[in-house]
């Protein structure tokens, strides 16, 4: 811990010298102004319309809203390695929300990640992807957030430590880790991909969760979309390259618009984060939009295989125990062979949330089990079981052991002590 | 289980290692069922897992509608309930408020006459002093409950009995406003939470435990979830 406190020091020197220079070459750029929008534009229904579906890909609400209370009025907060983060009411009301503010400084927010008064914003709010996202099509959005009903509610206080709470200090992190820009179409691509790599790279913000962050929050760029635990939640965003070791190694593109769609594929079951994402946001995509989304997807390079730790301990010993329980708990359901039941169960044979690096998946589903999410294609979803009461620590280590070790999984095997450990995770 | 089938009915064993799943509704809750029993008995002996059975339908479904929308509190529960339905989460509270499960008695603690009194007093009458209605204005002359939204208090455990009170005090149990049980459970002494959940836990289940046909008390505060009719406060 303070090896990397210290090391955070010296980035952060660093980073600030870099950031001087950027920030004085680079303000003019931030500030140029966007042509003024007339409110006859924002009241346009069609411009509306649009926006609302671009607000449900990129999933506004699923952040700026509190548990059980009125979407995009805030009061909720992102949780980071550094404390929490208040998302603020975005609805139009003029003292809390949004009410007060023109495109031009929705734009910086979305684009440059800078709030109404030139402060910047905390990368909890995913501008690193937005920043993406095209000058209609944030245009759309806000005339849609424009024409919800305004709710009156005040932004949560902000409950990060020092130096993380003086905002001046994300000049560092925004010099190493933020590129400003549209995204700009690859004219060697074809339509569909281009608008696959936006959907990914934009709005859908997917790098968010599926890259590994480092020390301080960032990810490096050659890392983007190759999978990472999610800060705070104790649950592992797969690699999404469907390429060779990839974490969607031998998915069909059908597998990709039926997961995203119907919270269901031949190939695993959206559980967790992924459940939430698919409910409230991707099983509204166009099928058009899925299928580009499944385009881009496919052409990820592969990865290189990660080296499977040294394991210090008996790992096929306890994956034998763990087949006992396997035969007991779960073959009913997930097969002997690990196949699953078409639409029914998801498989585990393959299944890159079994196989993931960490097998934290694995084992936070055996504890809590759940249900996928319901969906408009899929409204009654089948559930699994918790074991938290059933299995102890080891149990549970064999059993995950023997699904990550077993038919043509190669993932290592995980230790008592990881179960107990997330036995003790939050739920949300 | 179902290997045994399929290889009873002669099929391949290739086939028999992909089993055939019912398309069920018990099948699919398979989640509620492992904590709550199949038909929605609960745990009697701790009275940890609450009993689904019999309850009213609209009741259960707005108590799993309060856990996904963090009003009530119960991690493994909100979980659960995360991404469920609403049209899904009604046909789930039907199966259980349509099962007809004997009650168990559960053990209660055992206390003085003067404390079973105070808790007969309190479901009863009241206590006007404390403004606090006799829990029967609402749960029915026979404690069994009122369709659609009031749940019985007979046949439950003293644990859960005791635990839910607490709960609404500590905010941890929660609904649409007026929440008028968190008023009552504010308005109780500690000791009148023990005195009331003895004596129910105590009291004998009447041979009918159906809930009370829709309509036949008036309640006597208003309360959100019964669409804020009644009188006082
Ligand atoms: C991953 C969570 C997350 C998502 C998704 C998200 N936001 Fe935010 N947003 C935040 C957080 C957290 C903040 C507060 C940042 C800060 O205080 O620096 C924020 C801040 C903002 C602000 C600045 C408000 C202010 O009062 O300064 C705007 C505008 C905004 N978000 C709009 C949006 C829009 C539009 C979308 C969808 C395109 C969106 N957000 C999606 C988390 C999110
Ligand atoms: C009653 C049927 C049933 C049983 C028994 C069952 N599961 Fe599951 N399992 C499911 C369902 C349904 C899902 C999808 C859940 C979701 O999407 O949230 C699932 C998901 C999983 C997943 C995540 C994979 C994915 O793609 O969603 C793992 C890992 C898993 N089960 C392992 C096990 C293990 C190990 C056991 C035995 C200890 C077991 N399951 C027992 C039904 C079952
Ligand atoms: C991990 C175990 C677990 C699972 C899985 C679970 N529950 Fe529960 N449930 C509980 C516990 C414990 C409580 C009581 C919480 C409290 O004290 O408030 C509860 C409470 C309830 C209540 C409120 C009961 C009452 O009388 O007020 C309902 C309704 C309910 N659960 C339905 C369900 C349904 C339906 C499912 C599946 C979709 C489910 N539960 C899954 C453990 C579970
Ligand atoms: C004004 C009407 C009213 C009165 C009076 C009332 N209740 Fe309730 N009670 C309700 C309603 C409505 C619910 C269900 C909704 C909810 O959870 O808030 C409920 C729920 C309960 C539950 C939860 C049962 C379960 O299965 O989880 C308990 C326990 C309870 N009441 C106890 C009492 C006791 C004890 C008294 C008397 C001291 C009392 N109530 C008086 C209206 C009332």
């Amino acid at each position: 811990m303070t090896r990397r406190r210290s090391l955070l020091w010296w980035i952060v020197a660093v980073a600030c010298a870099l950031l001087i220079a950027w920030w004085w070459f680079g303000r003019a750029d931030v500030v140029s102004d966007q042509a003024a929008v007339s409110d006859a534009t924002l009241r346009d229904p069609a411009l509306i319309a649009k926006g609302a579906y671009l607000t449900t890909i990129a999933d506004c609400a699923g952040c700026h809203t509190a548990q059980g209370a009125k979407p995009f009025a805030g009061g909720s907060a992102v949780a980071t390695p550094f404390g929490d983060i208040p998302a603020p009411n975005i609805t139009p009301d003029v003292e809390t929300g949004l009410g007060s503010w023109n495109f031009n400084a929705f734009w910086q927010a979305l684009h440059t990640g800078t709030g109404r008064h030139g402060e910047w914003l905390y990368p909890a709010f995913s501008y690193t992807s937005y920043t993406k996202v095209t000058n209609d099509d944030a245009l759309a959005i806000f005339a849609y957030l424009r024409s919800l009903p305004a709710v009156h509610r005040p932004a949560m206080p902000l409950a990060l430590k020092f130096p993380y709470s003086v905002r001046r200090n994300l000049g560092a992190w925004r010099a190493l880790y933020f590129r400003e820009g549209v995204y700009q179409p690859d004219s060697k691509r074809s339509p569909q991909w281009n608008r696959g790599a936006y959907l990914v790279q934009g709005l859908g913000h997917c790098n968010e969760c599926h890259a590994p962050r480092d020390a301080l929050g960032g990810t490096p760029k050659d890392k983007h979309l190759t999978g990472g635990e999610i800060p705070e939640q104790n649950w592992y965003a797969p690699d999404l390259s469907t390429q060779q070791n990839g974490g969607l190694h031998g998915w069909a593109a059908q597998d990709i618009v039926d997961l995203l769609k119907t919270g269901q594929s031949a190939k695993g079951a959206a559980f967790g984060p992924m459940a939430d994402v698919v409910a409230t946001s991707t099983q509204h995509m166009t099928d058009d939009d899925l299928h580009a989304i499944a385009n881009y997807l496919q052409s990820l390079p592969p990865r290189k295989m990660a080296s499977a730790e040294p394991e210090l301990f008996d790992a096929d010993a306890i994956a034998q125990q763990g087949e006992k329980i396997y035969l007991q708990h779960c073959a009913d359901c997930h097969g002997k062979d690990g196949t699953g039941v078409t639409g029914v169960y998801p498989p585990l044979k393959g299944n890159s949330s079994v196989t993931e690096p960490t097998g934290v998946n694995a084992i936070r589903t055996v504890l809590l089990g759940g249900f996928a999410p319901s969906t408009a294609a899929y409204p009654r979803p089948y559930s699994m079981p918790p074991y938290a009461q059933q299995l102890n620590d080891s149990d549970v280590s064999a059993v995950v052991s023997y699904i990550r070790r077993g038919w043509s999984n190669h993932a290592t095997a995980v230790k008592p002590e990881d179960v107990s450990r997330y036995r003790q995770t939050p739920i949300d | 289980m179902l290997f045994v089938l399929a290889a009873l009915s002669g099929m391949s064993s290739s086939a028999a290692d992909t089993p055939s799943i019912p398309d069920t509704l018990p099948q699919r809750i398979a989640a509620c069922t492992t904590c709550h029993g199949v038909h929605g008995e609960g745990t009697p002996g701790s009275g940890f897992f609450p009993r689904l059975a019999g309850k009213p339908a609209a009741y259960l479904a707005r108590q799993m509608q309060d856990f996904q929308n963090g009003l009530r509190k119960y991690a493994p529960m909100e979980y659960t309930m995360r991404q469920l339905s609403p049209a899904y989460m009604r046909e789930i509270a039907d199966y259980f408020a349509a099962q007809q499960v004997p009650y168990a008695r559960s053990p209660a603690p055992v206390v003085s006459e003067a404390v079973l009194q105070r808790g007969a007093l309190l479901v009863t009458q009241g206590d006007a002093s404390r403004g606090v209605p006799a829990c029967m204005s609402c749960h029915g002359k026979e404690l069994t409950g009122v369709e659609p939204s009031t749940p019985g208090l007979v046949g439950l455990p003293y644990d859960y009995l005791s635990s839910q009170l607490g709960s609404w005090r500590t905010h941890t149990r929660g609904t649409v406003a007026p929440d008028c049980m968190a008023t009552i459970a504010k308005r109780l002494d500690p000791s009148d939470i023990t005195a009331v959940a003895s004596w129910l836990a105590h009291h004998d289940v009447p041979p009918d435990t159906h809930a009370q046909p829709a309509g036949s008390v008036t309640p006597s505060m208003r309360c959100g979830v019964l669409g804020a009719t009644g009188e006082g406060a």
